[in-house]
């Protein structure tokens, strides 16, 4: 549980920086509006995109399917440790 | 201030231009290219205008200088191109132009006939050498049968016998005609001397063997010398007439073998006189032609300003009474000051400081055109909102939202890191090489399309980047950089029994039974999707349902930030009527129920388990039943799962219905009490005004009246598009998901059907089959997937923009603004590289 709360803050607060304090600094220039706008939304597409797929994989409804073979190999290589 | 986010503030000012000064002026803002001038003089003809006779000046300078410009060509002499950016040219070096421009012409013209007849001369002097070298050697062996013959029969001829060589060998006197054909001619010439002359001619033929060219077309042909010998004066006419009719040229031959040796000694003389006059005549060409070609791109260009400049003064207004030229010209406001500058500068310049050119703001109604401030990064986005409609003056740019959207939704729908990395590497090399790769392949259509949006790819390909390492797809594989959270923790007997197994997806023993292994460890993968999935054969059923619950979320977001962006330019426009009747309705509909919808995914995906599986809702059938108001009880996934779901979703579906006719009714119902205001306003001061103000407030009403019926119907259609809108588009951001599959799957069967095959071989066999496999697996991974897939993805993200985010605040009504620009109308039409 506290593993999934570790990476939920790190992303959001790599994110967040990214959107909502570095515009902040950005230099008086022709083109700072734009500049922050162009972070903004970028923190927010990439931050949301990587949310989905975060929760998605949360609690999942079913596992992977995996072909025998696949499993035993998987078996040996990963180990039995979570 | 936020001049991205709108158009440029434009004023309509008119130009009180002095006639001497006018030329100047115009070239200082040609230079500048800020204004965009009026045409003041619509309705006059092209050939009536005032400056008609400087423009047709400048057209004739032009086609001399193309005529120029051909002959540097034809002798494949390079054009020195200007480097630095040439300053318009004063109006008095337009006759010091004209002038040398047309020296230069008459010049060439004259050496060009002169080469021509010096080469026909030469051409025929050649031929002539040719036909008394070939004729010297028939004659030659007349002479030695005569001689033989004539040792028989005459002998007191025998001195004689170079004088009458040819008629001693008959004894009859025999006339000759010596010339020379074109070698295909030869058998239809031979046959028709046959025919006609009904075998009395003698021909005697012999090939030049050089290629030879012909006086009057210029070509190097294969000639045949020939010596027609013929009887009599009729014959001779006769076969006069064929060699005109098969084009031969026909050369005097003298009959007397010392006059013939002299006649050749003169045309060799000749030929060599003519041969060094050629020479040199050529190399004055030369000369001349590179003299030329260093300048007269310079001059080009200058002609190209000057023409400009007087079709653009042919645009003014000539006041006669106040002696000034008028011209009209939009400008954005933040260059009223340049452009003030540049009159006085056109003033300073043309001689006339002392009576400067006025600027005169204006005040109009008309619609301004829309100008934006744009830098090279900018201006391929603002490119590709523009294709879709010019944006209506000073209403919101969409363009600084679509940089990033617009990659963003491509990338989602290209996702695969290693494309990406292709595509951004290509557009790397685009964007570092800009300056030299700017000018090349200009003729190259496809390639000018690439360079034109190489920010467009840079940006696609680093957000493809992005989105496939969050699909975990690099040329169809995954990495594990951060370790599975799934084990396998089947023991042998299980794995043996059975050809597939299924992991168990929750973290904690729910049934409490003795077999439950923990096969997930609770917290999901760090970052984007878990690396076991790649080998899973339920693969995609997972990834659909991530793929298109996001699709959905980014989908009513970006449509929501699209009614807001309305609500801005409500505030701007000062309507703020709209804000009650268009914007309230419009988000709280979508608000009700696509909101809604968002909070259920998010709903389901905190508090559903692996538990729950058969027990977990559909949200699908519950926004259907949302909507049809029914809420059974039968399968599982259709019942409730909240308590006051019924409640709550009712009346959420209540304040959507509302919205309907408000969204219908309120404008409309907004500009009819605005009418009965005016008309009362009217009413109270008709009595005190003028009759003409009754008749111009009737003509209001009806204009008004005609308007309502319209504003009905026009808003009837709005809230149509509106509410089916958001249920079509929000459906149709599906597309995201669907390509993101189409694209995964092709790439996963490029890597099985191709790559595969050389890569499951062992040995060293093994690595010559990979090698060789690679080649048919890149080149089908950069046509089909890169090409074909990248076009694909950014047409449908160029769709989702276009008519899904953009109808709901953007109306696109505007007209560029074009200045008149040196630069532009020089690069408009490049000179032929």
């Amino acid at each position: 549980m506290e593993k999934f709360g570790v990476a939920l803050i790190i992303f959001t607060l790599f994110w967040g920086l990214i959107g909502i304090v570095l515009p902040f600094l950005i230099p008086k220039g022709p083109n700072k509006r734009l500049i922050q706008i162009m972070l903004i939304l970028t923190s927010a597409c990439c931050w949301l995109f990587w949310l989905c797929f975060y929760l998605h994989q949360w609690k999942p409804l079913f596992g992977p399917q995996l072909k025998s073979t696949d499993a035993r190999i998987l078996r040996s290589l990963w180990g039995q440790e979570l | 201030m936020a001049t991205i986010f709108r158009s440029e503030e434009m004023t309509l000012s008119q130009l009180y231009l002095q006639p001497d000064a006018a030329y100047s002026t115009i070239a200082e803002l040609g230079e500048l290219g800020i204004v965009q001038f009026r045409d003041l003089n619509p309705n006059v003809n092209a050939f009536q205008r005032k400056f008609v006779n400087e423009v047709r000046r400048c057209e004739e300078m032009e086609r001399k200088l193309r005529f120029l410009e051909g002959e540097i060509k034809k002798d494949e002499l390079s054009l020195t191109e200007p480097h630095e950016n040439l300053d318009a040219p004063k109006a008095r070096e337009m006759i010091d132009l004209e002038a040398i421009i047309d020296k230069l012409d008459h010049e060439l013209k004259e050496i060009n006939t002169n080469a021509d007849a010096l080469m026909r001369n030469f051409n025929e002097l050649t031929e002539l050498k040719y036909n008394l070298a070939m004729t010297q050697a028939f004659f030659q062996d007349a002479q030695q049968i005569g001689m033989n013959s004539s040792e028989n029969i005459l002998e007191q001829n025998l001195d004689s016998v170079d004088q009458y060589s040819t008629t001693v060998t008959v004894g009859m006197k025999l006339g000759f005609l010596s010339g020379v054909i074109a070698r295909d001619r030869m058998n239809g010439f031979e046959r028709m001397l046959w025919r006609v002359c009904r075998g009395n001619v003698y021909l005697k033929q012999a090939e030049i063997p050089q290629l030879i060219e012909d006086p009057l077309t210029g070509e190097k042909i294969h000639k045949t010398v020939f010596v027609v010998f013929f009887q009599g004066e009729q014959l001779k006419t006769r076969v006069q007439k064929i060699c005109e009719g098969f084009r031969a040229n026909i050369y005097p031959c003298p009959e007397n073998s010392n006059d013939r040796r002299e006649l050749a000694m003169g045309v060799m003389t000749r030929l060599e006189d003519l041969n060094v006059i050629l020479r040199q005549t050529h190399d004055h060409r030369q000369r001349v032609l590179l003299e030329t070609s260093k300048t007269i791109r310079t001059w080009q260009i200058k002609v190209k300003k000057i023409k400009a400049i007087y079709h653009t003064m042919n645009m003014f207004n000539n006041d006669v009474a106040r002696k000034c030229l008028i011209a009209e010209c939009w400008t954005p406001n933040s260059q009223i000051q340049t452009v003030q500058l540049a009159l006085r500068k056109g003033s300073e310049l043309s001689g006339s400081g002392s009576v400067s050119s006025v600027l005169n703001r204006m005040i109009t109604d008309e619609q301004p055109p829309t100008h934006h401030k744009l830098n090279k990064f900018t201006q391929g986005f603002q490119n590709l909102v523009d294709a879709y409609g010019v944006a209506t003056y000073r209403e919101i740019n969409p363009m600084p939202f679509v940089l990033i959207t617009f990659p963003f939704l491509f990338a989602v729908m290209f996702g695969d890191a290693g494309h990406g990395l292709v595509v951004t590497s290509f557009a790397l090399w685009m964007v570092l090489k800009e300056n030299s790769l700017k000018n090349k392949w200009r003729k190259q259509e496809v390639w000018t399309i690439f360079f034109g949006g190489r920010y467009i790819i840079l940006l696609m390909g680093l957000f493809s980047i992005y989105t496939g390492l969050i699909y975990n797809d690099v040329f169809s594989k995954s990495i594990n950089i951060f370790g599975s959270s799934w084990r396998v923790k089947f023991g042998d007997e299980t794995l043996n029994k059975s050809d597939t197994v299924i992991l168990e997806p929750t973290s904690y023993n729910y049934s409490r039974t003795s077999e439950y292994r923990q096969m997930y460890s609770g917290a999901p993968y760090p970052f984007g999707l878990d690396p076991v999935w790649q080998l899973a054969e339920n693969k995609i059923t997972f990834t659909n349902s991530a793929k298109m619950k996001f699709a959905i979320i980014i989908g009513i977001i970006q449509m929501g930030f699209g009614v807001f962006l309305s609500l801005w330019n409500h505030f701007h426009f000062r309507h703020y009527h709209g804000i009650l009747v268009e914007f309230l309705p419009q988000i709280i509909f979508l608000a009700c129920i696509f909101f809604y919808l968002i909070i259920l995914i998010f709903y389901k995906w905190s508090m559903y388990d692996g538990k729950d599986a058969t027990s977990a809702p559909s949200l699908l059938i519950h926004l259907i039943n949302m909507m049809l108001l029914s809420y059974p009880t039968d399968p599982p996934s259709s019942t409730k799962f909240y308590s006051s779901q019924r409640a709550l979703q009712t009346a959420l579906l209540g304040f959507a219905v509302i919205c309907i006719p408000w969204l219908l009714v309120g404008k409309p119902i907004y500009k009819m009490l605005q009418k009965i205001k005016q008309e009362n306003l009217s009413t109270t001061t008709m009595n005190d005004q003028a009759s003409n103000d009754i008749e111009m407030n009737t003509h209001n009403n009806h204009h008004e009246q005609v308007d309502m019926s319209e504003v009905w119907v026009e808003q009837g259609i709005h809230t149509i598009e509106y509410f089916l809108g958001c249920i079509s588009h929000t459906a149709s951001y599906l597309r995201l998901w669907a390509l993101s599959l189409a694209h995964a799957q092709l790439s996963e069967v490029l890597w099985h059907m191709v790559f595969q095959i050389g890569l499951s071989m062992n040995g060293y066999l093994g690595g010559i089959a990979s090698f060789l496999v690679f080649m048919p697996w890149s080149t089908l991974t950069v046509f089909i997937l890169l090409l074909m897939e990248g076009l694909s993805a950014f047409l449908h993200a160029l769709r989702l923009h276009w008519v899904e985010f953009q109808s709901k605040f953007y109306k696109g009504e505007g007209y560029p603004f074009v200045p008149f620009s040196f630069k532009t109308i020089l690069e408009e039409t490049p000179f032929d590289t």
